[in-house]
């Protein structure tokens, strides 16, 4: 009786344990399948059609039907743009962090928590269309620039989108530091913002970094709220208020009809690449200050 | 609970019973925004008289409606150009379609000669007042590279010229109408099944208005042929409802098309 029940259990937990290494091995056989068709498909820019990579991230002329597909135009608008959204959105979402685990107090903290969440899970769409019909006519009314389309407003639509990542992370941070060292800093004699700068900040420094740096990645990878409010231009903008293009918004405007095996595909394809490229090194910086903190 | 699964099954059964009765044909044709409306028109005409066919129609420009076909995702790929040479995909031409170029009403700008359209699209010139028009900065929108528009517009009016890649760029005829309208001092191009009766200026090229009857002479270059390729040769419904779109002249006026036989002129490779 006992070893009946005994090697049913254990057949059981056999046929578990099957299920959850098929499962871990699926999504490893998935990336590899990822890693090595883009690698393949992306570089064929370069070794199909024997295009320089130098030519490919620092020529701005982007003319595939003449077969120079110089992207440096698509990867300055992805990096100005991400800056622009990092820099207004990161102290911002780190101040609301701070707000919500240090200064709140506990009854509006449970309310905000979940609206912020909230946030997190409207589609980009719905960002971009708000983008389209609320900031590009009020920067087209206010600004020099005639159509409103501007890098400027991708900047910012991204800088909201971005938001609830930076603050649930950064509030994260806050809340997992020791209280014995809000307790000495106060009792040293701190006023609760002296406390706060001097004593917490430095202390989550890292988590506050992981909290950027996945906020980064969200900007960078963000595409069809960008692509309404960017104006698709392919060159570099004059200004904030100028329009122009992302490595993301390229892509997607020109991939549904890329005829199969031109340069206009290959150069496609290793623009993906490129942001898969961006997307590992911000990975490793997360694990790299990670391991900072422990 | 095991009650409402059963509901649900049967439920489910029975709806797709019914959809199958109800159509017994799907044919689905995507691609150009410029035939887009006319093949949409159609669409409701035929469906309406053969309740057995069930049409869907959706965009997304020439070059993924050629690409989709290709890859035999859909049954027409409709596009305003030729297809890059594929033995496979039959060219089944149904109209002639005009474009005009759109400026912003508030410009009151009338007529452009091909040399200032040239000038504008190269950005060579970027203010209105250096072609006859007010203080104002000029806003380019150019359509996305695979579109079939921007195609014919860079072969038929800019060429030897070149489009420079400075625009805006808009993804489908409705949103260039839309920005053409809302933003001052912008000029782009669209088919004249989007443009005609919007509250725009669509401008006459040295001289040449924009219309239907200057497009049957031969008068006005900027013009094409629309195509609706099929992956082999068009066969049952889709044939029925390709002749149905090339053969029914009140449905191509409604919407700004040209019935081909009307044509005073002829090009090969448009």
């Amino acid at each position: 009786m006992i070893s009946s029940i005994a090697r049913r259990s254990h057949t059981t937990e056999r046929i578990a344990l099957n299920v959850i290494r098929f499962c871990a091995g699926f999504v490893i056989f998935a990336m590899a399948i990822i890693l090595i068709y883009l690698t393949v498909e992306g570089t064929k820019t370069f070794f199909v059609d024997h295009f320089s990579p130098i030519s490919f991230l620092f020529s701005p002329d982007y003319d595939v039907d003449g077969g120079h597909p110089g992207a440096a135009v698509f990867i300055a608008g992805t990096l100005l743009v991400t800056v622009f959204a990092i820099v207004v959105g990161g102290p911002f979402g780190i101040a609301v962090g701070v707000f919500l685990s240090e200064i709140a107090p506990k009854a509006m903290a449970q309310v905000l928590k979940p609206a912020i969440e909230l946030l997190v899970g409207i589609p980009s769409v719905v960002y971009g269309w708000l983008g389209l019909t609320l900031l590009v006519p009020l920067i087209r009314d206010h600004t020099s620039s005639p159509s409103g389309f501007s890098l400027a407003g991708a900047g910012i639509v991204l800088a909201i989108m971005i938001l609830p990542t930076v603050i649930s992370l950064s509030e994260d941070a806050f809340t997992s530091l020791p209280p014995a060292l809000r307790e000495g800093s106060l009792a040293l004699g701190a006023t609760r913002f002296q406390t706060i700068m001097r004593v917490l900040l430095p202390s989550a420094s890292s988590g506050l970094a992981v909290a950027l740096i996945l906020g980064i990645a969200r900007a960078v990878g963000e595409t069809l709220a960008i692509q309404l409010v960017i104006g698709n231009a392919a060159s570099f903008p004059k200004g904030i208020f100028s329009p122009t293009a992302t490595l993301t918004t390229v892509i997607v405007g020109e991939m549904p009809s890329a005829t199969q095996g031109t340069i206009q595909e290959h150069a496609l394809f290793s623009m993906a690449f490129l942001l898969l490229l961006i997307a590992m090194v911000l990975i490793l910086l997360v694990r790299f200050a990670l391991r900072k903190r422990t | 609970m095991q009650r409402n699964a059963a509901l649900a099954a049967l439920l489910i059964g029975f709806s797709l019973s019914t959809s199958a009765v109800l159509a017994d044909t799907s044919i689905t044709a995507a691609g150009s925004t410029a035939l887009l409306p006319l093949v949409k028109d159609a669409a409701g005409a035929y469906q309406t008289a053969n309740p057995s066919v069930k049409i869907s129609v959706s965009g997304g420009g020439s070059g993924t409606g050629i690409n989709q076909v290709a890859a035999k995702a859909i049954d027409i790929g409709d596009s305003d150009i030729q297809a890059p040479a594929q033995p496979e995909l039959i060219d089944n031409r149904v109209a002639v379609i005009g474009f005009a170029v759109i400026v912003n009403p508030d410009l009151k700008i009338k007529n452009l000669t091909r040399k200032q359209i040239q000038d504008i699209f190269a950005g060579n010139v970027t203010n209105w007042n250096q072609v006859g028009g007010p203080d104002q900065k000029i806003v380019v929108i150019n359509r996305t590279r695979g579109s079939g528009t921007r195609v014919v517009f860079e072969k038929t009016v800019i060429a030897p010229e070149k489009v420079t890649e400075g625009g805006l760029t808009e993804d489908a005829t409705g949103t260039v109408i839309s920005v053409v309208k809302s933003t001052p001092g912008a000029i782009s191009y669209a088919a004249f099944s989007g443009t005609h009766g919007q509250p725009i200026v669509e401008v006459s090229i040295d001289g040449v208005a924009p219309t239907e009857a200057n497009v049957i002479t031969g008068k006005y270059p900027f013009w094409s042929y629309e195509h609706m390729f099929t992956y082999g040769p068009a066969t049952g419904e889709v044939k029925k409802f390709i002749d149905f779109i090339a053969s029914n002249n009140d449905l191509l006026t409604k919407n700004s098309f040209i019935r081909i036989a009307d044509m005073k002129t002829s090009e090969t490779n448009r």
